[in-house]
């Protein structure tokens, strides 16, 4: 008899209705929480400034479960447009249908919209965000001929990573300046190490020296490296280790192949993986 | 002389042929050592060394000897007399490595080293032997600095030494380590000798006044190795806390040498300093033979310090100023008011470097990253930051002092120096290899010309400009709007009703109903290389300028970013780029001038140009990079055989080099004679020849739109 793999089903979820049910681990740095939480009740939107794998999407997803609202997150491409945001008219048989883009679905169920690397998208994105994004809080719906007045409990979040981004695709002020800022950067040694501990069940010295590990990649930025080791990439390789993968082993894929590509970076951040392990 | 042969293989099929007579090969050796010998110093006694070699051999040691004395008689002379035991030795391959190297080092430190590595055969038969285990310091150097720059603290430079030691900025290792039977040891040798170098500036070795302590011994050379000694065991154990798989290498490194001694317990202690080791030193030095581990430097105390008191008193001046600035930047009127005592220091939360915060007035201060390592750097000497670093340097004029170091134009006004310069390696192509850091390279700015001749110039090819500048427009990506897409933001209504009707006809829905905007980019970044060289004197200068006139006006309407710069120089030691526009410059009434100001100057030595450029423009994000020369004859460059088969060849590598990093190199030249050696640089398309110069300004616009269309 031929064995057969048994069908597994991924739950459906639509983000604009989904709560999410249980509570995210998230370790606060400083006063985001209480920042974020003022700005939400006074409806004005919030721009998270930071490096990749800080913690902003999982900060996104706590305050969300904190707030009780649906969280719908976009990650913004080059190829994002606004009407990729704000819907579109399908042809179905012979008729043509409107489908609201995650935005305005956001925007009618009063969700917490997340809109990742923002800067990434096109630049006629800018002009459905901006009266969103002020004391109107409308989304014109041009092909519609309609305008969305948003509820007071649907929020605008957008991120943005001023490290590596070129000239070119850098905010507006005019964007820029509608929103409360936030700014992430990877959080200090005892925290990292209890965001590992926690995340992975390792125990404290080997999460202490990924921490190292990690501040001796940052020390290298600009060295050669974009970027240092996110807390994200620590978390990764605490994982593998607590598996039973040798820590060299776990940090050359984890960290030092997630990096770069330079054969001698390469070979660097393994040196120093193997001179603290 | 005819062409050399191939250096690997010398004349093949020659080893068949008799051995040539003593007779012989002292007449060739008189006709190449011509310079060196005289009637004291005769080539018979080389020749007849020579003669009972093989005839391969013979040809082996004629040939280099030839190369050889192109750089230096002298070098010839002694590559030939001690060949006959080279060969001996060592096989082909590895004799032409011991030739290389002798004059890498003939290159680097002159011919006293150089000779020295002609006549120490034996060590390098030694090394040669155990070439596939050695790791030398140029294939580890790139990887060690990175290691150290991960490591925190001062930045350290690397560089090579016959014995590893630290002048406290730069860490010294030996150029190859060959101790242990693996490649991979011998690397964990250099890795840890650098590390307990670093360990040395970081935990404060040179810290202490050891001077008077040695004096108070009996040999005061024995106590500085044995404080060495005492150093190691006591920065060890520091390295074991903050690198514990470092350690445990270094551990099994001196295994062999048993266990510590036991009344060295104290140093091991977390908390020691270099006092404690002081102290043991005085207690210990008569009784004590120190081991000597492999990874163990040297102590060059006077050095250190002397580098060490200069940075004190240079970070000092560097830390006040930067204070000023802050202050500048906090309150521009009080700045200069009243600046003492309003800096204080904090311990800082974890982020900041070196633990340490910096107050304004009592509030934390943002400094920039530079700053925060000075702090780092001055804490590392001093242990603390003492209250006369925290008073800002009122009126600045410490930091014209401090900026002044490394500017280009200076370094020709004294003495001789090498500071503020790109260093390229050039190719030999006699030797078959690289010339380490042999050109020094400096970038100047044009002298702004009159305005006049850009105003004079679009005059002049007025309707030729209009003309330009509508083809030119032709060439930009437009948004466009595409019909009848699969995907897109719109309804394409034609084709939607197009559908309808079909389907209502029975035939099947099309799939391409909508419209979507496409931009098509030029991704391009071109550089100009503009050949400065004296022969461009007189008319061809001013089509040169022409010409860069005419392109910038219709780059302008195509939006590619480029870049302009010339290239001059006389000899290796003075190549000179001149800029015209970076890449990040517009194209305003600066550069207008500077161009007008492109004033014909030395020579071409073309193959440095080319490697500076490339590096330029490889720091240029773009799907498409060219690199672009107008020139008007061979590469040349005066003395130093750069003329001739030497300067095409070394260009040629260059452009090779180029075209390996990405960049598409291309030619625009106006030597008729370009045919016989242009392909060869090039390729056989990657040229182009405009043979009546007063038509240079209006080509090579044209020739630039076909090559990016």
């Amino acid at each position: 008899m031929s064995s057969k793999v048994s069908p597994l089903h991924a739950r459906v979820l639509r983000p604009e209705s989904h709560l999410i049910e249980n509570e995210p681990y998230y370790e606060p740095i400083g006063e985001e929480i209480q920042l974020l939480e003022a700005a939400y009740a006074s409806q004005v939107p919030v721009l998270l400034k930071g490096p990749t794998g800080c913690g902003k999407t999982r900060f996104m997803e706590y305050v969300a479960w904190r707030l009780k609202r649906p969280l719908v997150t976009v990650s913004c491409h080059d190829d994002l447009t606004a009407a990729d945001l704000v819907g579109r008219y399908l042809i179905t048989g012979t008729e043509t249908v409107w489908v609201d883009g995650p935005l305005a679905r956001a925007v009618r169920a009063g969700a917490i919209c997340y809109l990742d690397e923002v800067v990434e998208a096109r630049k006629d994105t800018t002009v459905v965000i901006h009266p969103l994004a002020d004391d109107r809080r409308m989304l014109p719906m041009e092909k519609r001929g309609e305008v969305l007045q948003a509820p007071k409990e649907f929020a605008l979040v957008i991120s943005y990573n001023p490290g590596y981004q070129s000239v070119l695709k850098d905010l507006k002020q005019s964007t820029r300046q509608r929103f409360v800022a936030i700014e992430f950067s990877y959080p200090g040694p005892a925290i990292e190490q209890k965001i590992i501990v926690t995340e992975t069940g390792l125990d404290a010295p080997a999460a202490e020296k990924l921490v190292q590990l990690a501040r001796m990649t940052r020390n290298l930025k600009g060295n050669g490296l974009d970027e240092g080791a996110s807390t994200r990439l620590l978390v990764h390789a605490g994982k593998l280790i607590g598996r039973g993968i040798a820590p060299s082993v776990a940090c050359h894929g984890t960290i030092a192949e997630a990096l770069t590509d330079d054969p001698e970076m390469l070979r660097a951040v393994d040196e120093l993986a193997s001179a603290l392990f | 002389m005819s062409s050399p042969p191939p250096s690997s293989d010398p004349r093949p099929g020659a080893a068949a042929a008799d051995p040539l007579s003593a007779a012989e090969i002292e007449e060739r050796l008189d006709e190449l050592l011509d310079a060196v010998l005289s009637t004291r110093r005769t080539a018979t006694g080389l020749a007849r060394d020579i003669a009972v070699l093989a005839r391969s051999e013979q040809e082996f040691v004629l040939h280099w000897t030839g190369v050889v004395a192109r750089t230096n008689p002298e070098m010839a002379y002694q590559f030939s007399a001690a060949a006959p035991r080279a060969l001996a030795r060592l096989d082909p391959a590895a004799a032409e490595a011991w030739v290389i190297q002798a004059m890498d080092t003939y290159d680097r430190e002159g011919l006293y080293r150089g000779s020295a590595v002609l006549k120490d055969v034996a060590e390098f038969a030694e090394l040669a032997g155990a070439a596939a285990s050695t790791a030398t310091f140029e294939e580890s150097a790139q990887v060690l600095q990175l290691f150290l720059c991960g490591l925190s603290g001062r930045r350290m430079r690397l560089d090579t030494a016959a014995h590893a030691y630290t002048d406290t900025e730069t860490i010294y290792l030996p150029p190859r380590l060959a101790l242990l039977p693996g490649k991979a040891e011998n690397f964990l040798i250099y890795k840890a000798t650098a590390a307990l170098a670093w360990a040395q500036v970081r935990y404060g070795t040179f810290n202490v006044d050891l001077l008077p302590a040695l004096n108070a011994c009996s040999d005061p050379k024995r106590a500085l190795t044995l404080f060495n000694f005492l150093e190691t065991v006591r920065l060890e154990a520091r390295i074991a806390l903050a690198l514990p798989g470092l350690a445990r290498g270094m551990r099994q490194l001196r295994a062999a040498q048993g266990a510590t001694d036991p009344r060295l317990a104290r140093l091991t202690d977390p908390a020691a300093t270099a006092e404690d080791s002081l102290a043991v030193l005085k207690e210990y030095h008569a009784e004590f033979t120190p081991p000597r581990y492999c990874y163990m430097g040297e102590l060059h105390w006077d050095e250190a310090m002397a580098v060490r008191s200069a940075r004190i008193a240079r970070e000092r001046v560097l830390l006040r100023s930067a204070l000023a600035r802050a202050l500048e930047g906090e309150d521009p009127q009080r700045a200069r008011a009243e600046s003492a005592a309003r800096f204080s220091l904090a311990e800082a939360g974890s982020d900041a470097a070196a633990g340490i915060e910096l107050r304004l007035d009592g509030e934390p201060l943002a400094l920039p990253e530079n700053v925060g390592q000075l702090l780092e750097s001055i804490v590392q000497d001093l242990g603390e930051i003492p209250d006369d670093y925290l008073v800002a340097a009122g009126d600045g004029g410490y930091r014209a002092s401090v900026r002044g170091e490394n500017d280009p134009a200076d370094v020709w006004k004294g003495v001789y120096h090498e500071e503020g310069a790109f260093l390229y390696n050039e190719w030999d192509c006699r030797r078959r290899h690289y010339r380490k850091n042999w050109c020094v390279l400096r970038e100047l700015d044009v002298h702004p010309g009159s305005p006049h001749f850009v105003d004079a110039t679009l005059a002049k090819y007025a309707p030729q400009v209009a003309q330009l500048k509508r083809t030119f427009e032709m060439l930009r990506g437009e948004d466009r709007l595409l019909k009848g897409q699969p995907d897109g933001n719109d309804i394409d209504l034609d084709a939607v009703i197009a559908a309808y009707a079909d389907v209502r006809s029975g035939m099947e829905l099309s799939e391409r109903l909508l419209t979507r905007r496409h931009r098509a980019e030029r991704d391009l970044a071109v550089m100009f290389m503009v050949d400065m060289s004296g022969s461009t004197k007189g008319w061809v200068n001013d089509a040169e300028r022409e010409a860069l006139v005419m392109l910038a006006e219709a780059l302008e309407v195509l939006g590619d970013r480029y870049a302009i710069y010339g290239f001059s120089g006389i000899t290796r030691k003075r190549c000179e780029i001149f800029r015209v526009k970076r890449f990040d410059e517009p194209y305003d009434e600066l550069v207008r001038s500077r161009i007008a100001g492109i004033t014909p100057q030395d020579y071409t030595r073309m193959g440095a140009a080319i490697r500076h450029l490339t590096a330029v423009l490889n720091h240029v994000e773009a799907r498409t990079k060219l690199l672009i020369t107008l020139s008007d004859g061979k590469p040349d460059d005066y003395s130093d055989h750069y003329r001739g088969e030497y300067g095409i060849e070394d260009t040629r590598q260059a452009l090779i080099e180029a075209h390996r990093s990405g960049v598409k190199p291309f030619c625009i030249t106006i030597d008729r004679e370009a045919r016989d050696y242009l392909p060869h640089l090039y390729g056989p398309v990657n040229w182009t020849l405009v043979d009546e110069v007063a038509r240079l300004p209006l080509k090579v616009a044209d020739i630039y739109r076909r090559l990016t269309a």
